[in-house]
């Protein structure tokens, strides 16, 4: 049992921090997300450099070999400094599914190109009316010959619009509901009947929304098994879920520091406005909260490698159940305490709670994660 | 970073284990699992038994008679205790006084008082707050002051928990009123066999005795039983917070309750179905199940960082003692109607008179109210948050 971070764990985390606070400042981040373009060849290649983008991959492909941990304290240093950059979609989400489940060849094909910062990718795989639940896939994929024929229209595509390439879950057989008959399916953006629409979020991110029309994709594009791709999906989730947890502690010390220093600095009655009680007790339940969700966050990224999906999926959702509700009170009572500066767009607490407030929806709220520790705990227990 | 106990670590869980299986008394688990009233034989029958074993002072370094255990050891043999059904040992002599004077005693304090700590025969309470002085500790008036060879002291101390089985109490009193409050205060040791100590119950809102009033007239108590230095006893005390609000996380105590709170979830009749599959029950009971383990995981992460715990500490008696409440809240509302009766006989083993349902209600209301205490005492939550602003985030 230790909490201490390697050496180089923590060079890392010193470095990217350092970096982060030099060249990711308020003013450049404003000017990546006004280009829209959802990334920046700068800092996106700069992060390929620090080898970021193939920490988490096996040596073998040209990756660093880490684990969750080292998700962890890359996301938490992206959430204190609010970074847009395609990270989770293309290195945790996409990168992860294909480590986990590809391939040779495509290991091959994906992950070095991944890690040079050439490549980026996108997971389309929630579909509209299905919220949260993974397993409710209607875009099918049709056998034709040794090729499939993908139909259908997926959402909340994160940074979908700046992908080359796409990993798309469909339906290859049972009903719409059916944990199996999931297939998940390599798709080159830029293929015939593929039509990408890219949003931006109110964070400052990118969405897009994804339909395709008989996109054609041989044998050779399936992840894993035919029919049996929902663990790998789930797990991929889960890994998601996880750096988005660590996003959050980073986010919501982030918020924390910002409304310490605000408050000290704005002055009302004569006096820092710190000085008052109520305000310092509710600085306190911020701090409890970014405490509580930092304890979870290590709890997820510990589990989130895990093929024990039973217990890791209770841990992810513990923890996101958590972060999530800490994500509301933090930031809630961090724009509450910077007053009307507090809802201005000037204001860094007010970019901090909007997306504390985006990664509280994304992959399940906080109330999808306590129905699934609460249906869990039934079938354990009754 | 590693989640994992280590191997050496879970040996050491099954050698407690083991240990607890073939010594834990039944009639003392009984009472424990099923929440009846405690009594004075149970904790100190238990307490001379672990003594026999070396464990009776789990926290205490070897010198003094401790196993010399790791925090992390610690934590998992209170908790495999807790989950055992063995009763909570007493904080005041083991965790409150026993630190203090290994640290600031001298040495014939520490032969003469540390050996019936740690094996059960000597009882001790504490003497801190009083009618006027909660919150404020340094406000204190109880007043110590010396003649020859003796301090002369005069007084009330209140919320004495368990001060009626109370052989020494261990107060904090003032011997100077002419300086700033908190530089006027002693820590001093006193038999509570002396003449002029008159000890008063306070009943609380469950019908139970637990705490009470402590009255001192004129009570004559020797100056080597000063601790440290006169006029010094808020540097002891404040150092002896530290070890009291690590212990309030009651992580194990908590995990227990929480393995039988399920328990009573699956029995617990809810119109035809186990109250478990109700939905917005069951809901609530896998948050409080959550946040238990976020608890669990922020008290390893204070006991493993290598400074120790701090002020941080505080996060830890805020959380602890509300996951503590609403544990007994969420097991007195399983029971219902159930709960309403209150049938105080029914607390004690041998009981055969009639009950409003089973024994899952006959403590449940009780447990409720009484565990209100949780949030109040050892430093109120509104005075944690007062800490956390001032000590962590330097408001």
């Amino acid at each position: 049992m230790n909490f201490e971070l390697t050496e180089e764990q923590q060079m890392l985390q010193d470095s990217l921090r350092r970096f982060l606070a030099n060249e990711y400042t308020f003013e450049k981040r404003r000017e990546i997300i006004e280009s829209g373009k959802g990334t920046d060849a700068g800092i996106w290649n700069a992060l390929a450099e620090m080898g970021l983008l193939a920490f988490t991959f096996p040596e073998d492909y040209n990756g660093l070999g880490g684990n969750g941990i080292d998700t962890m304290l890359v996301m938490e240093s992206f959430g204190r400094a609010l970074v847009t950059e395609p990270y989770l979609a293309t290195v945790v989400l996409a990168g992860g599914l294909v480590r986990d489940a590809g391939s040779d060849a495509q290991k091959q094909a994906i992950l070095p190109a991944i890690a040079s910062g050439e490549k980026l990718m996108a997971l389309a795989t929630y579909e509209h009316g299905a919220r949260y639940n993974l397993a409710h896939i209607n875009t099918v994929a049709k056998g034709d010959g040794s090729d499939y024929v993908l139909n259908g229209s997926k959402t909340a595509v994160i940074h979908g619009g700046q992908a080359n390439q796409l990993i798309v879950s469909a339906r290859t057989s049972g009903d719409a509901r059916s944990e199996d008959g999931i297939t998940l399916f390599l798709v080159d953006a830029d293929a015939s009947g593929v039509t990408v629409t890219d949003f931006a979020t109110h964070d400052g991110f990118r969405t897009a929304e994804v339909t395709l029309k008989d996109v054609k994709v041989g044998a050779d594009a399936i992840i894993g098994e035919a029919n049996q791709g929902l663990p790998a999906l789930e797990k991929a989730i889960d890994q998601g879920i996880a750096a988005l947890c660590a996003e959050a502690v980073g986010a919501m010390d982030a918020m924390t520091e910002a409304t310490l220093e605000y408050t000290q600095t704005r002055k009302q009655f004569g006096v820092p406005i710190s000085k008052f009680q109520v305000l310092q007790h509710r600085m306190a339940d911020m701090f409890i909260h970014a405490q509580q969700g930092r304890s979870m966050a290590i709890l997820a990224a510990d589990s989130a490698d895990s093929d024990d999906r039973e217990a890791r999926r209770e841990a992810i959702s513990q923890a996101k159940l958590l972060i999530g509700q800490g994500t509301r009170e933090v930031g809630q009572a961090g724009v509450q305490l910077h007053g009307g500066m507090g809802v201005t767009d000037e204001m860094w607490a007010a970019h901090i709670f909007k997306r504390l407030t985006l990664i509280n929806l994304l992959f399940g709220d906080a109330d999808y994660h306590l129905g699934k520790v609460s249906d869990a705990l039934l079938q354990k227990i009754a | 970073m590693d989640l994992n106990y280590t191997p050496e670590q879970e040996a050491f869980r099954q050698e407690v284990r083991q240990f607890l299986q073939d010594n834990l008394p039944d009639d003392i688990r009984e009472r424990v699992q099923k929440r009846l009233r405690f009594t004075k034989d149970m904790i100190v029958r238990w307490q001379q038994i672990l003594y026999k074993q070396g464990w009776g002072a789990s926290t205490w370094p070897k010198e003094f008679g401790g196993p010399g255990w790791s925090e992390v050891e610690q934590l998992i043999f209170e908790e495999e205790c807790a989950l055992a059904g063995a009763p909570r040992q007493l904080d005041f002599g083991l965790r409150m006084v026993a630190p203090v004077i290994m640290k600031f005693g001298n040495q014939e304090q520490k032969d003469k008082h540390l050996p019936g700590i740690v094996s059960g025969d000597v009882w001790w309470s504490q003497g801190y707050s009083e009618p006027g002085s909660g919150s404020d500790l340094a406000s204190l008036r109880t007043t110590a002051e010396r003649d020859g060879d003796y301090y002369i002291v005069n007084g009330q101390k209140t919320w004495t928990t368990l001060g009626q089985h109370g052989d020494w109490i261990f107060c904090l009193v003032r011997t100077n009123k002419d300086v700033k409050a908190q530089e006027g205060i002693s820590f001093l040791l006193i038999d509570m066999k002396t003449p002029g100590i008159d000890v008063k119950p306070i009943i609380m809102l469950d019908g139970e005795h637990e705490i009470n009033d402590v009255f001192f007239e004129n009570v004559k108590v020797p100056v080597e039983n000063l601790v440290g230095e006169e006029d010094k006893g808020w540097t002891y005390a404040k150092y002896l917070l530290g070890h009291e609000r690590t212990g309030l996380a009651n992580v194990g105590q908590w995990k227990a309750m929480m393995r039988r709170l399920k328990e009573i979830a699956r029995e617990e009749q809810d119109d035809g179905h186990a109250i478990i599959e109700n939905p917005r029950f069951r809901d609530r009971l896998a948050q409080l199940d959550a946040e238990l383990r976020a608890l669990e995981l922020t008290v390893l992460r204070v006991l493993t960082n290598a400074t120790g715990p701090g002020p941080e500490a505080s996060i830890l008696k805020i959380r602890g003692t509300e996951i503590g409440q609403r544990l007994f809240e969420l097991a007195m509302e399983a029971t219902g109607q159930d709960a309403l009766a209150h049938i105080p006989d029914a607390l004690e083993p041998d009981y055969n008179g009639p009950m409003v349902g089973g024994m899952n209600a006959v403590p449940a209301a009780g447990d409720y109210f009484n565990m209100r205490k949780l949030s109040i005492f050892g430093g109120s939550n509104e005075i944690q948050r007062n800490i956390i602003s001032k000590l962590v985030l330097g408001l």
